[in-house]
C-alpha cells in the first residue's frame, strides 16, 4: 500500500486522511501530542456524507514519520504553514510533498524548506471538527490538483486516483493556476465582506437591486481581481461572481472561516488570500483599489484585537 | 428642540438659561422627558448647567415657535419633522444634525429651513443627564433664499449668548462638508476594525485609505462649488493627537458594538449621492457603504 503522511489534522487534513486511510497507509502529524494519541487510540471517525471509522497511525514528532511515505499532504492553515514547513525540514526524503492551502504563495512556502518535488491542490470539499477524533464530512464538492515543482500531470493523477479511491472527489489539472486564481478570487472576496460585515456567505452577496447592495461591491472586487489574472496572464477556471452567485444559492448559510476567525478573534488567512492578490496586483500594475481597502480593513481588525 | 438626545440636550439646557427665550423639548423617550420635567436637565463635564426647558413626547403639545433646532439621528428627520412641523408655520427651522440630506428633508414639511454644522459633543447618562464632552462651535447658514439671514443671525447670536458659540454665515455649505468628510472618512473606519481614532490614524495603511475616501469627498463638494471651510485632513489630524480624541470610539463604532442602526447611508451614502448626481465616481465611499450596511444586515440573521 501507499505510505501516505497527512500533516495537519484539522477538518480538511482529517478529512483527508480518514479517506486516504481506506486505500493507504495514512500518518497524520498533529501539532499536539494528546491529539496524535487521540487519533492512534480511537481511530479517526467521520459523519455527515460518509460514516465510517479510519484507522490510522499518528503523531507529533516529524522524526518518528515513517521513512518511505511517497506522498505528504501539507493540510494546515495557510497560518500555520511557515512553521510547520520548517518542522518538516530534513524529513520525508524520497517523498511528494502537495499543499493545498487557500490563497496564493504555499508552494513557494514550503519549497524553501526542502528539495521534495511539490504538487499543488485546491479544494472545495468543506467539515466541521467535531473534536481531534471526529469531523463531519459537509460538503462534497471535488478537490484538485495540478504539478508544481518536479511533477507532471501524470503525477497529479495519480494523487487524483488516489483521493477518488478513498471516496472523496478529486480532478487532475496539468496547470492549478486557473482553479487556483478562480479560488483565491472568489476566496479573498467572499472571506474579506464576511469578515467584515459578519455577514455568513447568503444572499446578500448577490443582490443588486439597490445601489447600495451588496452585491455590486462583491461584483466589483471580482472585477478588480479578473483584471489581475488576466494582467498575470491566467486563463480563470471558473467565474468567481458565477461561483460566488452559485453558493449562496446553495441554500445553506456558509460561515467563511475568515469570518469565524475574526469573531473568535484569531489570525486570519488574510496575508496568502487578499494579501497574495493585492501583491499580484502590484506586481503586474493593476490598480486594485478596493481589494486594497479590504485587505487593508481586515488587517486592521486583526490589529484591533488587542483593544 | 427637535429631538433632545446628547446633542439637543446641550442646546436645549443652555438656551433655556436664557431670560428672553422660552424652550420646549420634544423627544420621545418619555423617562427622559419626565426626568426633565421634574428636576431640570443636567449638564456635566466641560460645563455644569441646569436648564429648565419644558420636554413632551407629544408634538400636539407644542406651541407656535419662532425657530425649531433639530438634533435627531438623521435617520429619524423625517418623522421628526412630519409631527412637529405645525409649530413651525411662522418659524425656521434649523439642522444642528450629522450627515447630507437634513435640510432636504426638513424643507420637505417647513418653509423656512437653516443648514447647521455643530462641533460639541456629550452623551445621554440618565434620564434627564448629559455628559458634556467637547465645546465646539456652530455655524448656521439658510438653506436656500426663503430663509432670511436676519432670522440665522437671530438664531446665531441666541447660541452665542447661551454659551454655545455660534455664527451666521450666507453659505454653511462649507463647513457642514468638512464635518460630513471627516466623519464619513473616518468613522466607518473605527466601526468595521474595532480600532478608535488614533489607531486608524497611525496606521499608514489605514491612513491612506482614510484619505482616498477624503479625496473623493472633496471632488463631490468641489462639483457642487463649495469651498471648504478648512481641509478635514487637518481635522483628522489634529484629532488623532493623543491630547484630543486618540482614544475616541467613533459613534459608528458605538453603534455598531451596541448593533444600533448607523448614520452611513446620511455620510458616505450622502456623498455617494450627491457624486452620482454631479457625475463623480465615489467607489471606496459606496464600497464603505455597503460593508456598514452588510453589518447592520448581520444583526437581523438568526
Amino acid at each position: 500500500m501507499t505510505s501516505v503522511v497527512v500533516a495537519g489534522a484539522g477538518s480538511i487534513g482529517s478529512l483527508l486522511a480518514a479517506h486516504l486511510a481506506r486505500v493507504a497507509d495514512v500518518t497524520v502529524l498533529t501539532r499536539r501530542e494528546e491529539h496524535a494519541a487521540a487519533l492512534r487510540e480511537d481511530g479517526l471517525r467521520v459523519s455527515g456524507r460518509a460514516d465510517f471509522t479510519a484507522r490510522l497511525g499518528a503523531t507529533a514528532d516529524p522524526a518518528a514519520l515513517p521513512g518511505g511515505a511517497e506522498l505528504a499532504i501539507l493540510a494546515c492553515k495557510s497560518t500555520d504553514l511557515e512553521s510547520l514547513a520548517a518542522r518538516l525540514e530534513g524529513t520525508l526524503a524520497g517523498a511528494t510533498v502537495m499543499t493545498i492551502q487557500n490563497g496564493l504563495g504555499a508552494e513557494e512556502i514550503v519549497a524553501a524548506h526542502g528539495e521534495w518535488p511539490l504538487l499543488s491542490a485546491v479544494t472545495f470539499m468543506s467539515g466541521t471538527r467535531h473534536g481531534d477524533a471526529h469531523v463531519e464530512y459537509v460538503l462534497d464538492t471535488a478537490t484538485w490538483v495540478g504539478p508544481h515543482r518536479g511533477t507532471t500531470e501524470a503525477d497529479a493523477r495519480r494523487v487524483a486516483e488516489l483521493i477518488q479511491a478513498g471516496g472523496l472527489q478529486a480532478e487532475a489539472f496539468p496547470d492549478l493556476r486557473p482553479a487556483q486564481w478562480s479560488k483565491l478570487i472568489f476566496n479573498a472576496t467572499v472571506n474579506g465582506v464576511a469578515a467584515l460585515t459578519g455577514l455568513p456567505h447568503d444572499f446578500h452577496f448577490a443582490q443588486t437591486a439597490e445601489l447600495s447592495d451588496l452585491g455590486h461591491l462583491v461584483r466589483d472586487l471580482v472585477d478588480e481581481g479578473k483584471a489581475v489574472a488576466a494582467a498575470a496572464g491566467v486563463e480563470l477556471h471558473d467565474d468567481p461572481w458565477e461561483m460566488n452567485v452559485l453558493a449562496t444559492q446553495r441554500g445553506h448559510r456558509h460561515f467563511p472561516s475568515m469570518l469565524e476567525d475574526v469573531e473568535a478573534r484569531r489570525p486570519t488567512e488574510l496575508e496568502l488570500i487578499n494579501g497574495a492578490l493585492v501583491r499580484e496586483a502590484e506586481r503586474h500594475g493593476v490598480a486594485v483599489p478596493l481589494q486594497t481597502a479590504l485587505y487593508r480593513l481586515v488587517k486592521a481588525r486583526e490589529a484591533s484585537y488587542s483593544e | 428642540m427637535v429631538g433632545c438626545g446628547a446633542v439637543g440636550s446641550l442646546f436645549a439646557a443652555n438656551l433655556s438659561l436664557l431670560e428672553d427665550v422660552e424652550v420646549w423639548a420634544f423627544d420621545l423617550n418619555e423617562l427622559h422627558v419626565a426626568a426633565i420635567n421634574r428636576d431640570g436637565l443636567r449638564l456635566s463635564g466641560a460645563g455644569d448647567v441646569v436648564g429648565h426647558p419644558r420636554a413632551t413626547s407629544d408634538a400636539a403639545e407644542l406651541p407656535p415657535c419662532g425657530f425649531g433646532i433639530v438634533a435627531t439621528k438623521a435617520m429619524h428627520t423625517d418623522a421628526a419633522i412630519a409631527a412637529t412641523a405645525h409649530a413651525f408655520a411662522d418659524g425656521c427651522v434649523a439642522t444642528v444634525q450629522n450627515g447630507l440630506g437634513n435640510e432636504e428633508a426638513l424643507a420637505r414639511h417647513v418653509e423656512r429651513v437653516i443648514r447647521g454644522t455643530t462641533f460639541p459633543a456629550g452623551k445621554l447618562l440618565g434620564p434627564g443627564h448629559v455628559q458634556w464632552d467637547v465645546k465646539g462651535d456652530t455655524t448656521f447658514g439658510p438653506y436656500d433664499e426663503r430663509t432670511p439671514l436676519a432670522e440665522v443671525e437671530r438664531l446665531a447670536d441666541a447660541c452665542t449668548r447661551a454659551g454655545m458659540p455660534a455664527q451666521a454665515v450666507e453659505d454653511a455649505r462649507g463647513p457642514q462638508w468638512r464635518k460630513v468628510i471627516f466623519n464619513a472618512s473616518t468613522n466607518p473606519i473605527g466601526a468595521l476594525t474595532g480600532l478608535t481614532h488614533g489607531r486608524v490614524c497611525e496606521r499608514p495603511d489605514l491612513r491612506a485609505l482614510v484619505t482616498g475616501l477624503v479625496d473623493e469627498g472633496k471632488a463631490v463638494a468641489a462639483a457642487q462649488g463649495i469651498e471648504l471651510d478648512a481641509d478635514p485632513e487637518e481635522l483628522i489630524d489634529h484629532a488623532a493627537r493623543p491630547d484630543v480624541a486618540y482614544d475616541h470610539k467613533a459613534s459608528m463604532l458605538q453603534d455598531v458594538e451596541a448593533r444600533r442602526e448607523t448614520e452611513v447611508d446620511y455620510l458616505n451614502g450622502g456623498i455617494v449621492r450627491f457624486g452620482r448626481a454631479g457625475g463623480v465616481p465615489t467607489p471606496l465611499n459606496a464600497a464603505i457603504q455597503a460593508l456598514v450596511k452588510g453589518r447592520e444586515a448581520s444583526w437581523t440573521q438568526s
